[in-house]
C-alpha cells in the first residue's frame, strides 16, 4: 500500500504539469500577451508603448518557452512558462493585476469559504443520507414514491432560483438573518446560517435520489435478508448493515470533494457577499484577472488529485477486501 | 410575398443538422428488435409519453426561432434602389420573431405587472391645464383599447379568458380526433373503439398522456395567446420588454446548449473511451491521463479560462463577423463546444469500463480468432452493445447542461449578454425580488418555463434509462 501512495504521489506532479500546460496554452498562446494587452488597456489607449510598458509591468514581456538570448539554463528559466506556470509549483502565485499577492489573499480567504462549505458538506451529507434511508425504510409504498418525485422536483430547480427565493424569503419576508455579509468571530454565524441551509437544501433532490437506488440494491441482497430472518428489526437491518455497506460507493463520489472544499462555492459566496475563495474567483473571472484565475486552477486541481488520493484510501479504511497494488 | 434574406446562423445549421442525424438514426434503429423493444418500453409509460410531448413543444418554439432572416429595410427616397427595396437590415430576426411582431415591438417604458394598462411606478404627468400629478401612467400598448380601464379591465380579461380556453378546447378536440383516427386506422378499428382503447389506456403507447398533456398545455396556452393580443401576460422587466417573449427566446438558447454540446462529447467520449478499453497499453495511459487532467480542473474554472480566452478572440477580429446576432452565436456556438470539452469525461471512463468488459466476451474474442479487424470488431461488435449507455448519457446530460447555462451566465461567462437565455433573464432580474414594491415576474416565468423543460427532461431521462438499461429491473 505504501508503495501504492507514492506511486499515486509521483503521478500527482505530472498531471499538475499536463493541468499548467493546458492553461498555459490557454492563457498566452491561443492569444498573445499583445492580445490581452490591447484588451485591457481599452481601445483608445493602445499605442507599441502602452503595449510595451503594460508586458513589462507584469513580466509578459518574456519568450514563451525558449529564451534564446539569455545565457545557459537561464534559458529555459527565463521565460513566461517558467516565470507564470512552473514557479506555482513552489507554490509562488505572483501578483494580481490589483497588485496584492494572491497567496496572501488565498491565505485570508480561505477561512471564510471553509466556515460556509464545511458545514454545508456535514449537514448535507447526514441530511441527505438520512432521507434516502427513510425512503428506503418506506421502499414501495406511496410514500416512497411521493418522496422521489420530490426528489426530481427538487433537481429540476437551478440553484439560482434556491438561493434568490431563500434570500427573499427567510431575509426580507421574515427579516430573521441578514440578506448578505460577514463577520469576524462568532458574529460570523449569523451572516453563514442561511447559505449553509441553502446549501443543504438545494443539494437534497439530486443526491438523495442516487443514494436511495444505492441502499435498494444493498436491502435487497441476501445478507440482509440472513439479518432479518435472524429476527433484526427493520431499523436494525437498515443501520447495521445497509448503511454501513451502502456508504462504500458513496464515499468514492464523497471523500473525493473534501479538498475542494476551501475552494468555496462560486454562486453562494457571491451572492451572499462572503469574502472567500469563491466569489474572489467570480470577482477575478469578471475582472479578467489572468494571474488569479490561473493560480485557482492551479490550487484546485492539485486539491482534486488530493481527492483522488484520499479516496483510494477511504476504500482500504471502509472495506477490508480492498488491497492497493 | 414577403421579401427577406435568409440567414443560416452556425448553431441552426447544427441543430436542424442534429434533428435530422437523430431522425436517420432512429429510422435505422427501427430494423434492430432491442432497439424498437427499449423504445416501445418509452412510449408505454405515461411518464415518458407525457415529458416526451412537453420536451417537443418546447422543440417547436426552438426550432421555429432557428429559422432566420434579414429583412430589407424600406428603401429611403434618394436611393437608387435595385428592384424597389432598400438596404439589408442588420438585424437578423427569426420565424418566431415574426410570428410574435406584436410581443417583440410593443415595448413599454419599464415595468407594468402581468395584465396591467399602468405602468408599475408612479410618474409626474402633465395635465391638459399645466397642474403636475403624481400618478400610474397608462401604458403604450397593455389594454391600450380599453376606454375606461377602471371598469372594464376585469371584464375585457375574463372575457379574453374566455375565448382562450373556447378557442383551447377547440383546437384540442380537432387535435384528439386526428390523433384517435389515426390510432384506429393504425389498429384497423372503427373510431368509437379506438377512441375507448385510448381513453382506458389499453394497449399500445400512452396516447391518453399525450393528450390529457396536451389539453392541460393548451387550457394554458389559449388564454396566453389571446390576451397577448392585448395586454403583457407576463409583464414587461426594466427596460419594457415582454417578459412573455424573452422567456420564448430563452428556449431555443436552452435548446442549443443542451444539444449541441453533445456534438463534442460524443465523439471524443465513444472514440477515445472504446479505443482506450479496446487497445489497452500506452493507448489506454494515454487517454487516462488526458482525461485526468481535465477532470481535475475545476469545471467552472476551466470554462472561465475557455471562455474568457475566446472572448479575447472574438474582440480582436471583429470583421468576422456581418451582424451582432453572428457574433452572439460565435459564442453561443463557442460555450457549446467548451462546455462539451470540459464533459465528455465522464461518459468516455464509462465506456472505457464496458469496453474493459466487452472485450473479454467470448463472441469477441471468437471474432478476433476469426481475423476480423479491429475495425471491424469495434464498431460491428463493441460499439452496438455501448449504443444504450452513450443514449442514457446523452439524454441524462441535457437537463445538467441547461442548468449550467444559468449558472454560467450568472457567473458572466456565459452566453452573449444580447443572446436572451434563462440565465441572462435570471441575472438581470435577480434584484428585483429586494426592490419596494417586489417584481416577481420576470423571475417567476423564468421559474415556471426552466422547472418544466429541466423537469421534463429529468423525467424522460428516467424513464429512458429504465428501458434501456439491461440490469435496470
Amino acid at each position: 500500500m505504501f508503495a501504492y501512495i507514492v506511486r499515486r504521489l509521483l503521478y500527482a506532479p505530472l498531471i499538475l504539469l499536463g493541468v499548467n500546460l493546458l492553461t498555459f496554452a490557454l492563457f498566452f498562446v491561443v492569444n498573445t500577451p499583445e492580445d490581452m494587452a490591447r484588451m485591457q488597456l481599452g481601445a483608445k489607449r493602445v499605442t507599441p508603448e502602452a503595449i510595451e510598458r503594460w508586458k513589462v509591468e507584469r513580466g509578459y514581456d518574456k519568450p514563451l518557452l525558449f529564451n534564446a538570448a539569455a545565457p545557459g539554463a537561464s534559458s529555459l528559466t527565463d521565460t513566461i512558462f517558467f516565470e507564470k506556470s512552473l514557479r506555482m509549483f513552489a507554490f509562488d502565485f505572483g501578483r494580481a493585476d490589483d497588485g496584492r499577492d494572491i497567496a496572501t489573499e488565498i491565505r485570508t480567504r480561505m477561512g471564510p469559504s471553509l466556515a460556509i462549505a464545511l458545514p454545508t458538506f456535514a449537514l448535507g451529507l447526514i441530511v441527505t443520507v438520512s432521507f434516502a434511508l427513510l425512503l428506503v425504510f418506506f421502499r414501495g409504498t406511496y410514500l416512497d414514491f411521493q418522496g422521489v418525485v420530490l426528489c426530481v422536483a427538487m433537481m429540476s430547480i437551478s440553484s439560482l432560483f434556491y438561493i434568490i427565493g431563500g434570500q427573499w424569503l427567510v431575509s426580507k419576508i421574515w427579516h430573521l438573518v441578514p440578506i448578505s455579509g460577514y463577520g469576524g468571530g462568532l458574529d460570523a454565524s449569523r451572516f453563514l446560517v442561511l447559505p449553509v441551509v441553502i446549501g443543504v437544501i438545494a443539494g437534497i433532490g439530486g443526491s438523495a435520489r442516487w443514494y436511495r437506488t444505492i441502499f435498494l440494491e444493498e436491502a435487497g441482497k441476501d445478507y440482509v435478508r440472513t439479518a432479518r430472518a435472524k429476527g433484526l428489526s427493520e431499523l436494525q437491518a437498515l443501520f447495521r448493515h445497509v448503511l454501513k455497506n451502502g456508504m462504500i460507493p458513496i464515499l468514492t463520489g464523497v471523500v473525493v470533494v473534501i479538498p475542494s472544499l476551501f475552494m468555496g462555492s462560486l454562486i453562494t459566496e457571491s451572492f451572499f457577499g462572503i469574502p472567500g475563495l469563491g466569489s474572489y474567483t467570480i470577482d477575478a473571472i469578471n475582472a479578467q484577472d489572468f494571474p488569479v484565475v490561473r493560480a485557482m486552477v492551479f490550487i484546485g486541481s492539485l486539491l482534486y488529485i488530493l481527492g483522488l488520493i484520499l479516496t483510494d484510501l477511504s476504500y482500504t479504511l471502509v472495506d477490508p477486501r480492498v488491497k492497493l497494488e | 410575398m414577403i421579401d427577406v434574406q435568409p440567414v443560416f446562423l452556425w448553431t441552426d445549421l447544427l441543430l436542424f443538422g442534429l434533428i435530422t442525424c437523430i431522425a436517420l438514426a432512429a429510422w435505422s434503429a427501427r430494423r434492430s428488435e432491442p432497439m424498437r423493444a427499449a423504445w416501445r418500453r418509452v412510449g408505454e409509460s405515461a411518464v415518458g409519453m407525457t415529458s416526451l410531448t412537453i420536451l417537443l413543444l418546447f422543440l417547436v418554439v426552438g426550432l421555429v426561432d432557428s429559422l432566420h432572416y434579414r429583412p430589407y429595410l424600406p428603401p429611403a427616397k434618394d436611393d437608387k434602389v435595385v428592384a424597389g427595396r432598400g438596404p439589408l437590415s442588420t438585424e437578423v430576426r427569426s420565424a418566431l420573431d415574426a410570428l410574435a411582431e406584436p410581443l417583440r415591438t410593443r415595448t413599454e417604458k419599464t415595468y407594468s405587472a402581468p395584465l396591467a394598462y399602468v405602468l408599475f411606478a408612479k410618474q409626474t404627468i402633465e395635465k391638459a391645464d399645466g397642474t403636475q400629478q403624481r400618478e400610474f401612467p397608462r401604458l403604450k400598448f397593455g389594454g391600450s383599447g380599453l376606454q375606461y380601464p377602471e371598469e372594464d379591465h376585469t371584464g375585457d380579461v375574463l372575457g379574453r379568458i374566455g375565448l382562450g380556453l373556447a378557442l383551447a378546447a377547440g383546437a384540442w378536440g380537432v387535435l384528439a380526433g386526428a390523433l384517435v383516427q389515426g390510432v384506429a386506422m393504425s389498429r384497423q378499428v372503427p373510431f368509437g373503439a379506438a377512441w375507448r382503447a385510448v381513453w382506458r389506456g389499453k394497449g399500445g403507447l400512452a396516447w391518453r398522456a399525450v393528450l390529457v398533456t396536451l389539453g392541460l398545455v393548451f387550457l394554458f396556452a389559449g388564454p396566453v395567446a389571446v390576451l397577448a393580443g392585448e395586454y403583457h401576460v407576463f409583464g414587461t422587466d426594466k427596460v419594457g420588454q415582454d417578459v412573455l417573449f424573452l422567456t420564448l427566446k430563452s428556449i431555443r438558447t436552452a435548446l442549443v446548449i443542451g444539444t449541441l454540446t453533445t456534438l463534442v462529447t460524443l465523439p471524443l467520449a465513444v472514440a477515445l473511451g472504446i479505443m482506450a478499453g479496446y487497445l489497452g497499453g500506452w493507448v489506454d495511459d494515454l487517454i487516462q491521463y488526458v482525461y485526468t487532467v481535465l477532470n481535475s480542473i475545476p469545471g467552472v474554472l476551466l470554462i472561465a479560462a475557455a471562455v474568457l480566452m475566446m472572448q479575447v478572440v472574438i474582440d480582436t477580429h471583429p470583421h468576422w463577423f456581418e451582424t451582432a446576432a453572428e457574433r452572439s452565436d460565435a459564442r453561443l456556438l463557442a460555450l457549446c463546444l467548451i462546455l462539451g470539452m470540459t464533459s465528455w469525461t465522464g461518459l468516455c471512463r464509462l465506456l472505457r469500463g464496458e469496453t474493459l468488459k466487452l472485450r473479454e466476451l467470448e463472441y469477441v474474442q471468437a471474432a478476433r480468432a476469426f481475423g476480423v479487424s479491429t475495425a471491424r470488431i469495434l464498431s460491428r461488435h463493441v460499439l452496438p452493445n455501448l449504443m444504450h449507455l452513450v443514449l442514457i448519457a446523452l439524454v441524462m446530460d441535457f437537463s445538467g447542461l441547461v442548468l449550467a447555462e444559468a449558472v454560467l451566465s450568472y457567473v458572466g461567462i456565459g452566453v452573449d449578454p444580447n443572446t436572451v437565455s434563462f440565465g441572462t433573464m435570471i441575472n438581470a432580474a435577480r434584484m428585483e425580488l429586494a426592490r419596494e414594491p417586489m417584481v416577481w415576474w420576470s423571475l417567476m416565468s423564468a421559474f415556471i418555463f426552466m422547472f418544466v423543460l429541466v423537469l421534463a427532461a429529468n423525467l424522460f431521462a428516467d424513464v429512458v434509462r429504465d428501458a434501456f438499461d439491461p440490469r435496470a429491473s
